[in-house]
This record gives C-alpha cells, structure tokens and sequence, in this order.
C-alpha cells in the first residue's frame, strides 16, 4: 500500500529511486523463495523466534536455508525503508510541508525509520545464526563459551520494533479512513504526529520485555517494565485523539468505517492487556502463555488486518477504478469483527489459566477455550474468504468509480481512478491542511455523495 | 479480596504466597483496563449513533481552541496512571525478589524432554517436585541441552533454564495439592509433553515421604567423592604439594584475585573456577589449574557446589568432611540445623541492598 500511495500522496510522480524498489521486491522474491524451499524441503521446527542453542546445535532441519530467506527479505525491507525516506524528503509537491502530511505518510515515514535503524541488526544476528551452523563458529553456543541469552537481545532489538513496523502503518490507515467518514478534520493532528514519533523511538528500549523469566537482573526488567509502560502512553493519546475526531461528525457506516471502528475497539483490548505484560509479576505468570498469543494477536492480527481491510476497501476504487458491493463488504466487516474476538478473546482467559504457548497437546481444563478458538478461526475464515469473492468480481463486473467516490481530501483522490503512468497530469499544489473536510470554526456539512455512491453499487 | 470479583472457573488456582500478590495486580489492572474500554466504546458508539449521517444533533461551532488543553490532559492522565501500575507491580516484584534464608533449596534440570529435581537431602525425582507447604523453596536452575522454562502456574512461578547456566527463582506453597508442572520455553518435538507435577503436602506428610525415599547419597557427600574422585583433593588439600588455595571455609567469602580484584565465593563463582580456572586466579597462586570444561556434568559440578558450601557451613576441614546424610536434611518449615540459617546463602551481589564483594558488611 504504502508503494502505491505514498508518492500519491505528497503530489510525486513515482518513489525516489524506482529502480531500487524494483530491486527491493526481487530481493523480496527470492526471500519469500528461499523460505518457502526450506518449508518445502521438510519445513523448520524451531519456531519463528529461532531461540539458540536449539536452532543452533540441537536442530536438523532446514534452519540455515529459512534463516538465509529471512536476511535475503531483510534487504528488501531495508531498501524500501531508505526509498520511503528519501521519497518523503525529496519529493513533497510545493505547499505540502512536513505539517501538511497527511497521517498515513507520517505513518509510513516512522515506519521506515524502523526498516532501516532495527532490521540490520536482524540481518547481523541471522549471519551469526548461520555462522554457528554452518562454519562451526562459537557465538551463542554456551558449551563453547557462547551466551545463548545475547540471541534473545539481539533478536529482540529488531522483533520488538517489528511489532511497531505491523502497527504503525495501520494507524495511519485509520487516521485516514476515519476522518473522511465523520467529514471531520483529525482531532489534534500536531499530537498524532508526535505520537508516531514517540511510539518509533521509544519502541526501541522496550525489547527486554521479552525476556523477563529469562534470568535477567530483576533492576533491567523495571528500566524494560517501565519503558513498555511509558511507549502505551502515545498510544492511548491516539486512541483518544480519534474518537473525538468522532465528535460532531456527519458518519457514514460504509464498511472502511466499520472497519476502522472494530479497529479501535480491537486495538484499544490489544493495548491495555499489553499493560498487563509490562507488569513484571504478571508477566511472569503470563510469559509463553495464550495470554501473550491472545494480546499480540489483538494488534498484529485483529488490529492490523481490521485497518488492513478498511486501507483496502478505501483505497480499492483508486487502485482499479471499480467499485465493490458495499452490502457484502459490510457484512463481511461485521462477521471478521465477530470472528476476531471469539477466536482470540478466549485465549486471554487460557492463557491466565496457564495454558502454554506452542502445545499441540493440553490439560483437558483448557479445551472449552481451545474449542471456542477454534471455533473462532472458522468464522473468520470464512469473512477473510468474502473479500476475495466479491472484489475479484468488482474487478470484471464492479461499476466504475469516479475519481473521488468518498469525496475524500487526500492528494490521491486529484488524479484519475485508477491513477495515470506517472500519478497526475499536470502539476499538482497543496493550499490547505489535510483532512480539510469543513472551515475550522463550523461543524461539517452534511455530505450526500457518499450515499450516492452506496446507492450506485 | 479484590480477585474474589473475577467468577471462580476463570481464576486459576492459587496456591503460594506470591499467586496472591499477582492477583491483586491483575485485578487491579482489569479494573482500570475495563474502565477505559467502557469509556473508549461508549463514546466511539454514543458519537457513532449521536452524529450519524444527517443526524438532527446539534453540531454548533467547532470548539478548536480547547484541543490542547484536552491534548495534555489525556497524556498526563494516561502517564500518571500508567506510571502508577507501574510503581505498583514494580514495588512488589523487588519485595518478594530474595527468598528467605532458610529456604529449602532444591536443584532443577531440565532436558529434552523432562524435568529432574533433586532435594536438600539428594532425593531425586523425575517429572515431580514433592515440598511441604509454608515452607520457602529456592530452585537453582540449569539445562542440559536447550532453553527451558519452569512454569507452575498455580505459583504464578516461571523462570528460565539456561544451558550451563544457573537461574534461580523461589515460591512458598500456602495449598496442599497437586499442581502443574509446564515447560513454557519451546524446546523441541515434545515440548508439549514435558509436563510434571508439584505436591505440596503437610510438613508431617513431607517428612515421611522423605523417609519413604530409597537411601541416597546427599548432593554434598557426592560432591566429597568426586572432589577425591576428579582430582581435586590432589592439589587443594591442605597437605597437597601443589600450590594450590585450601577451598575449607571459603564459601560466601570475599577472596583476592590476580589483578587486585575480588571476587565474591558462590556458585557462579564456583562454576567458573571449575569451568574457566584461568579467568579469576586468585591472588599468589599460579594459573596452573587445568580447565574441567566438558568433563564435568552440570550435576557434578552442582555436587561439588554443594560439598564446598556444606564443609563452609560446618567449619569441617576439606577433606574430612564426613556426612551422613540425614544431618542435612531440613525439617520441613523449620531453618536447617547446621547453622546455616545465620549465613546467607545467596551472592550478597544479588540481594538489593547488601554490601557489594570487597565491602566489610556493616
């Protein structure tokens, strides 16, 4: 998304360096390559974590070749953060300054930052993962001298800020999403900036939180407690931040909306029980349990793909110049919110029971709640499945959409549906803030396009 | 109490002195979680049905000249709250870090894919863990192949076992009762079957169950023979030729090393000087002693750990420690009789507060 709509939305005609974005997605390729052969060939039993020594010296499966596609991806990852840059530095049309951006460029910009300061350490520490099976080197090995726990703060120094990397863009999405359906400006736009900010910078001193059974001087986990406490602060602030964007708004309930709505639920429920982890005691019980899976999936998961879908149902007339059923797509909204919270609302109360992460097996008291998971999963499934239906179709047989269709203010809805080879004809110029949906002082119009628009679909 | 709020099938069972504590944070923290997830949704769904499309709400002007002030007072309500938890959690976990003096120790390892536990007084068990209850139990954790977790969470107890490391955590049991055993760190094919239990039973109960345990050799007295065994007793006995320190009365004691260091004797300190003997030499001796590095299990060396402490505790010479092994079994919930109870068993560098190696205790 963010390829496609960052240069559109500060007025450019392509990223920075195209060619490196071309480079970016063969790198991107072959990682995702790399990865599926190592699944293909017999798969990897370490976990995504590859906690040494078990990935090092105990496992025999194809670790070296999916740790190689990890690093491979990891370069396209980092080009893409050094052209978001860059791009956003370089390319802003006249008008458009740093305070004009609008939130999901700002999103996308702290984002990248995080792509380029945290994934070379990823990157570094795959290479000593590799180094130790492949060359015999001691590093983490602790039979040679290694110390098995500096992987865990390597590796966390990057997966941390990774969490940051799923979540950061989503707001974004919302940011957008959320005031063009109340046709409110945002609430607070200086603070929302300043939270992205906050969030991507201090995102990274909070990796220790990962760690907190692991042996680690009890005075380092409070310094890693209390950074994890403080990051929610900017968090809770954007939160708040977009539900008085809500105040006296015009909202319409086209399925972005709904989305974006079930995302600040899902995410204000991810967030809070990520209080619950930052508390040491807690944590300690909760550590490795469904109650880790159950929070970090209500942000990565519930959170992101809510945002996900509401970014890909608003920006869809855009991107092919069709548009879906709305009828459907809020159907289908409605169904992936149900099916989030019964899917992973009961692995919060298993997880608090003690049900362990990553067991296949399980006490027989935790199986109503592994069934009522389950059970969850399907619904989901099936609302993942609706989109792929009735967007196919919308590409063959949706009406076609008009250039503006939520009559929204960003630079991207200036241009043709889809957009032209090189993104506008002619030059574009920003005059106002963004999110210009009515005068400062006055309460925002009723707006009758949007329903015009339902009814058209 | 505050948790009796939360309907008994969603609690986990509570069983030791720090399960309390923890569910008085968690509940705490639900309160003012559900709180603000009361007011972030009702306001979203109250501002959702109030200012819907051409609604008949009155909208009036844009009060844009108060969003600072709202702007800082949701952050410094959110900071002050969040740091209040935080003072809260963190005051609770520094009180209960250190375990009491006269806590029973006991030695854990875990493998692929079981646990072993070994007591005070060298009985041993596999996939269990028998402790009396109100009694403080200290476990020392180690691993023998990958990283494992110990997770009671009855307990609310996990702590890592790290590979030719030691960890170490303690509880004191309030229930009598079987309780889970997990592993929580993924440890391979069967980590989900590296299951075990832990029975709290009656201090009178306990005792007999020790009893009941076939006759084996204290960890100590297995530490005597291999100190004999491995060589050690040829060069650190007192008559030895080789210049060698005595190790008699060492432990929990500040010794010089080379370089004008000190180093404080426990069991890191031990591991190391067994694993790493040119790394710490102490002051006036040749770095000569050979490393034990892969020839010693991470047992053995707990056993010699072990015998080194006890011939400290009983001011014996090394060497002619003669232990029998009922005089080092603790009566369960009562302090050991040997004297130990006066000395802390732990590294002073560990225990907030306490002087640091080099420091004469006040």
């Amino acid at each position: 998304m963010g390829n496609f709509l960052l240069p559109l939305m500060i007025g450019a005609r392509n990223l920075a360096f195209p060619k490196l974005n071309l480079i970016s997605w063969y790198l991107n390729m072959a990682g995702g390559l790399l990865t599926l052969a190592a699944v293909l060939a017999g798969g990897i039993d370490t976990g995504w974590t590859f906690y040494v020594p078990y990935s090092t010296v105990f496992s025999n499966t194809f670790v070296t070749l999916a740790v190689l596609g990890v690093f491979v991806s990891g370069f396209s990852t980092i080009a893409t953060g050094v052209n978001f840059i860059a791009t956003v530095h370089y390319l802003r049309v006249p008008g458009m300054t740093w305070f004009r951006l609008p939130l999901f460029v700002w999103s996308m910009y702290t984002t990248s930052l995080i792509f380029v300061l945290a994934t070379p350490v990823l990157a570094l520490t795959l290479v000593l993962v590799i180094a130790e099976r492949s060359f015999n080197l001691s590093i983490f090995d602790p039979a040679r001298g290694g110390d098995p726990i500096l992987f865990q703060h390597l590796f966390w120094f990057y997966s941390h800020p990774a969490v940051y990397i799923m979540i950061l863009p989503a707001m974004g999405v919302i940011s957008e999403v959320i005031t063009c359906y109340a046709r409110r400006r945002i609430f607070g736009y200086s603070f929302m900036v300043y939270a992205l900010v906050a969030i991507a910078v201090i995102g990274f001193f909070t990796w220790g939180h990962h760690m907190f059974t692991s042996g680690m001087s009890p005075f380092a986990a409070l310094v890693f407690s209390f950074l994890s406490f403080i990051v929610a602060v900017p968090s809770a602030i954007k939160v708040f931040n977009w539900t008085a964007t809500l105040y006296r708004g015009q909202i319409g309930f086209e399925s972005s909306m709904l989305y974006a709505l079930g995302f600040l639920g899902l995410f204000t429920m991810g967030g809070l029980t990520g209080l619950f982890l930052a508390s040491v005691p807690i944590d300690v019980h909760v550590q490795d349990t469904y109650f880790v899976v159950a929070h970090f999936h209500y942000i990565m998961v519930d959170a992101s793909v809510s945002a996900y879908f509401a970014g890909l149902h608003f920006w869809w007339p855009k991107v092919t110049g069709r548009m879906y059923p709305e009828s459907w797509a809020r159907f289908a909204a409605l169904l992936m919110f149900f099916g989030f919270n019964l899917t992973f609302f009961p692995q919060f109360i298993a997880g608090y029971l003690g049900m362990p992460r990553r067991y296949y097996t399980y006490p027989p008291e935790f199986q109503v709640w592994n069934v009522l998971s389950s059970s969850g999963a399907a619904v989901l499934a099936v609302a993942y499945l609706m989109p792929l239906g009735y967007l196919t179709w919308s590409l063959f047989y949706g009406t076609r959409a008009l250039n503006d269709p939520w009559n929204a203010s960003g630079l991207e809805w200036r241009t043709t549906s889809p957009p032209p080879r090189e993104n506008f004809f002619g030059n574009p110029e920003v005059l106002g803030s963004p999110y210009d949906y009515h005068p400062k002082s006055a309460a925002p119009a009723e707006d009758d396009r949007i329903a015009e628009q339902g009814a058209l679909t | 109490m505050l948790d009796s709020l939360i309907p008994a099938f969603l609690r986990p069972e509570s069983a030791s002195v720090q399960a309390a504590k923890v569910d008085a944070i968690f509940v705490g923290l639900l309160l003012i979680s559900s709180a603000i997830v009361l007011l972030v949704v009702g306001l979203v769904l109250t501002f959702a049905i109030r200012f819907r499309r051409g609604s008949p709400a009155k909208r009036g002007e844009m009060p844009s000249v108060v969003s600072r002030e709202f702007e800082i007072g949701w952050t410094a309500a959110t900071l002050f709250i969040f740091v209040f938890i935080f003072w809260w959690a963190a005051s609770v976990e520094i009180a209960a870090f250190s375990p009491p003096n006269d806590a029973i120790e006991i030695h854990v390892v875990g493998k692929q894919w079981m646990w072993k536990t070994q007591g005070p007084s060298g009985t041993r068990e596999i996939n269990e863990l028998h402790v009396p209850v109100g009694a403080p139990v200290r476990l020392l954790l180690t691993s023998q192949d990958v990283i494992h977790s110990f997770y009671v969470p009855a307990f609310r107890l996990k702590r890592n076992a790290l590979p030719y490391q030691q960890t170490e955590t303690w509880f004191q049991a309030t229930k009598t009762g079987t309780y889970h055993l997990l592993c929580t760190e993924y440890c391979g094919i069967d980590h989900s079957r590296m299951l075990g239990r832990v029975i709290v039973m009656e201090p009178q109960d306990y005792a007999q169950w020790l009893t009941r345990q076939p006759e084996r050799d204290g960890l100590a007295e297995l530490g005597e023979r291999l100190f004999s065994a491995r060589g050690c007793s040829g060069c650190h006995n007192a008559g030895s030729k080789v210049h060698a320190p005595s190790l008699a009365g060492i432990w929990g004691q500040s010794v010089p090393l080379d370089g004008g260091r000190m180093a404080n004797v426990d069991e890191a300190y031990i591991r190391d000087s067994i694993l790493q003997p040119q790394r710490d030499v102490v002051a006036g001796y040749e770095p000569i002693m050979p490393s034990y590095e892969g020839k010693l299990s991470d047992g053995k060396i707990q056993a010699l750990t072990a015998y080194i402490r006890h011939g400290t505790d009983r001011f014996d010479l090394i060497g002619s420690l003669n232990l029998a092994p009922a005089q080092n079994i603790c009566a369960p919930g009562e302090p050991p009789q040997d004297g130990a109870a006066n000395q802390t068993l732990r590294s002073p560098a560990m225990v907030p507060g306490a002087p640091a190696a080099g420091e004469t205790p006040p």
